[in-house]
């Protein structure tokens, strides 16, 4: 019994060295979603509370006993406190919508490319139309029926990615489903739900997670973009999309405004893109 | 008793094309039945029809498939899911990629006895470790808890063998089950099947297309050709006495270990037909040696051989005076 003596074979997954490359990217994730979470304890004021005595402040300022260490904006609030609050409103969205359309859409590709026939071409052809549809006239028809909220950009946003990961699931689901050990699992008495949830899922959840990470930096600018047209998160909740569209008004005389979250934004997007890709370098088969 | 498995008149088409055209065989409790042929005469259909796993091309144009009292072409979607899997099983032949590649195996194996809610008081884990040690899988507790890939091609080939017999199958189907494997590992494989059919009592049904297995495993054995089996007896008799040319010259593609050794193999002149291109009369007589007249004219029934068996040959009686 050779064969059985003979020690496991390496893991080509698990086998791995440390990613240098992205962990200083990881870190700053890390830290973004840190400051979320802990934003009340973090906050030096409350990000809404206005001092109209103390507009416009620069970085560093001192008025009235409150330091505005990256300024103040056009009604005094602390530039700081909202860009720190603002991470809340940014990773929120972007979580949520990727959850709702990540879900939605694995399951109606999946369901499409598993039973086929009519199913499939009404699941596909819906899938075609939302995508010829254009985000933004989608979102302001929405806002416009629903008004602006921070409920109604995650649904907004769950109702236009969809399709990515339906996509996705679907040409996925085709291939595996046509796997021996699917058609074992089938043939050995296996429902359909426990074909999918036990046998396809798990060998598709892969790419699943790559459209995930790429959509969740994209998320992140929808949910900006749309509070900028006015069309999101409302004031006075901080939102760094908000935060751009106010403080593009004030650049000539205020850059710390518009130019803070920004950066945030900047940074927070870059480092989801390049985790994102590494994600999808190490669960990409033909990539190795 | 009646047989474990009845099949009369089998007819599978493709396309319009008959693949399967009149197959005729039973399989018995504790039997080995053999089908052999060469690549493309319609063995993995006969089995597939069977199983009810017709690929989505081919039809099931008639005859009759027994499971003891059973007909199984009368039964429901549902009755016959809950056969599948728990009282017949099928063992394929790609053993690795027959099993899911992020599932430990431990679980893919107990999950057939909870498909079919055969727990009763039994941890489905435990049955399926069990199960593995009864394989011949060394250290079972380890290894249920490891993923394809961490194991070889005959204990993935155990794995799934064990995955099909927990459920204590009546019929068991196996289509080529050790060609993938080298041949060490094929030996200890059909002993293994040998020694569960000894322990269960479970009908097996053996495909393959290699006559040296069929020597080793069967009590019986079927010969198809094009579609129609075209000759069948006990395997003893049918490696005695041939009573068709095309076993005849079948057989003697395997090497014998016996007297002078055969330098360089036969193998017989010619392909199988395509489908939808099977010559009239006698569908071996392009290729037969001892075709005439009549075997261009009309196709023989199978008929009884001179000791056990059936044969379809005009010329049953001249194939031993044959090469
Ligand atoms: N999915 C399919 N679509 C169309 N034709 C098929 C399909 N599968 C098999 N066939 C044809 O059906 C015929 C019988 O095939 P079958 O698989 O039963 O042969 P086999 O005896 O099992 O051969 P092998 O030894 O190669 O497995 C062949 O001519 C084959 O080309
Ligand atoms: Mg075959």
């Amino acid at each position: 019994m050779s064969a059985a003596a003979s020690p496991p074979r390496p893991n080509p997954v698990r086998h791995s060295s440390i990613p240098w490359a992205v962990v200083p990217f990881g870190l700053i994730l890390l830290a973004l979603v840190l400051m979320a979470v802990f934003a009340p304890l973090i906050a030096p004021v409350d990000p809404s509370t206005q001092n109209l005595l103390a507009r416009l402040k620069a970085p560093g300022t001192e008025a009235r006993g409150v330091v505005y260490h990256l300024g103040s904006d056009e009604l005094g609030r602390d530039v700081l406190s909202r860009v720190i609050y603002g991470a809340r409103i940014s990773l929120l969205v972007a979580f949520a919508s990727v959850i709702l359309s990540g879900i939605f859409g694995s399951i109606l590709g999946m369901v499409a490319a598993f039973q086929r026939g009519w199913v499939e071409t009404i699941i596909m052809r819906l899938v075609d139309i939302v995508l010829s549809v254009p985000a933004i006239l989608l979102a302001i028809i929405t806002v416009a029926v629903l008004g602006p909220s921070l409920y109604n950009v995650v649904i907004v946003l769950a109702l236009t990615r969809w399709p990515r990961y339906a996509r996705v699931a679907y040409g996925q689901t085709l291939s595996v489903a046509n796997m021996p050990y699917v058609r074992l699992a089938k043939f050995m008495g296996a429902g359909w739900f426990r074909l999918l949830w036990r046998h396809v899922l798990p060998n598709i959840a892969g790419a699943l997670i790559v459209v995930a990470t790429l959509e969740f930096g994209l998320m992140v600018l929808f949910e900006a973009g749309l509070s900028f047209l006015g069309l999101g998160v409302q004031p006075p909740t901080a939102s760094w999309g908000a935060m751009l569209s106010t403080g593009r008004n004030y650049v000539g005389n205020a850059w710390w405004i518009a130019t803070f979250p920004g950066l945030a934004l900047f940074l927070l997007v870059l480092s989801i893109n390049l985790i994102g890709d590494h994600v999808r370098d190490r669960l990409d088969p033909r990539s190795r | 008793m009646s047989p474990v498995l009845h099949v009369d008149d089998l007819k599978v088409t493709i396309g319009g094309n008959p693949v399967v055209d009149g197959v005729s065989f039973d399989v018995n409790e504790g039997e080995i039945v053999s089908i052999v042929g060469e690549s493309g005469c319609g063995k993995s259909m006969t089995a597939f029809a069977v199983m009810d796993l017709l690929p989505k091309a081919a039809r099931l144009a008639g005859g009759r498939i027994m499971l003891g009292d059973t007909d199984l072409r009368a039964l429901s979607e549902a009755q016959r899911r809950n056969l599948r899997g728990n009282h017949l099983a099928m063992i394929f032949q790609e053993p690795v990629a027959s099993l899911n590649p992020l599932m430990p195996i431990g679980r893919q194996i107990a999950e057939s006895l909870i498909v079919h809610r055969k727990t009763q008081g039994r941890d489905p884990r435990l049955a399926a470790i069990a199960m593995l040690e009864e394989v011949g899988i060394p250290e079972p507790e380890i290894r249920a808890g490891q993923y394809p890939f961490e194991l070889s091609g005959g204990m993935c080939q155990r794995a799934m063998i064990a995955m099909s017999l927990i459920c204590r199958p009546r019929l068991l189907i196996a289509d080529e089950p050790t060609t993938a494997l080298d041949v060490t590992i094929q030996a200890q494989i059909l002993d293994l099947m040998k020694r569960l059919r000894d322990e269960t009592g479970a009908a097996i049904l053996l495909i393959t297309h290699d006559m040296g297995v069929v020597a080793d495993m069967a009590d019986r054995v079927a010969v198809m050709y094009a579609g129609r089996v075209i000759e069948q007896a006990p395997v003893d008799d049918i490696f005695a006495r041939q009573e068709h040319p095309y076993t005849r010259l079948l057989l003697s593609t395997i090497p014998r270990l016996d007297g002078r050794p055969k330098v360089t193999l036969p193998s017989i002149e010619g392909m199988v037909p395509d489908i939808g291109q099977w010559p009239v009369g006698c569908r071996f007589n392009p290729r037969c040696p001892l075709a005439d007249q009549p075997c261009i004219e009309a196709q023989p029934a199978l008929a009884p051989r001179r000791d056990t068996g059936f044969a379809a040959c005009w010329h049953s009686d001249r194939v031993e005076t044959m090469l």
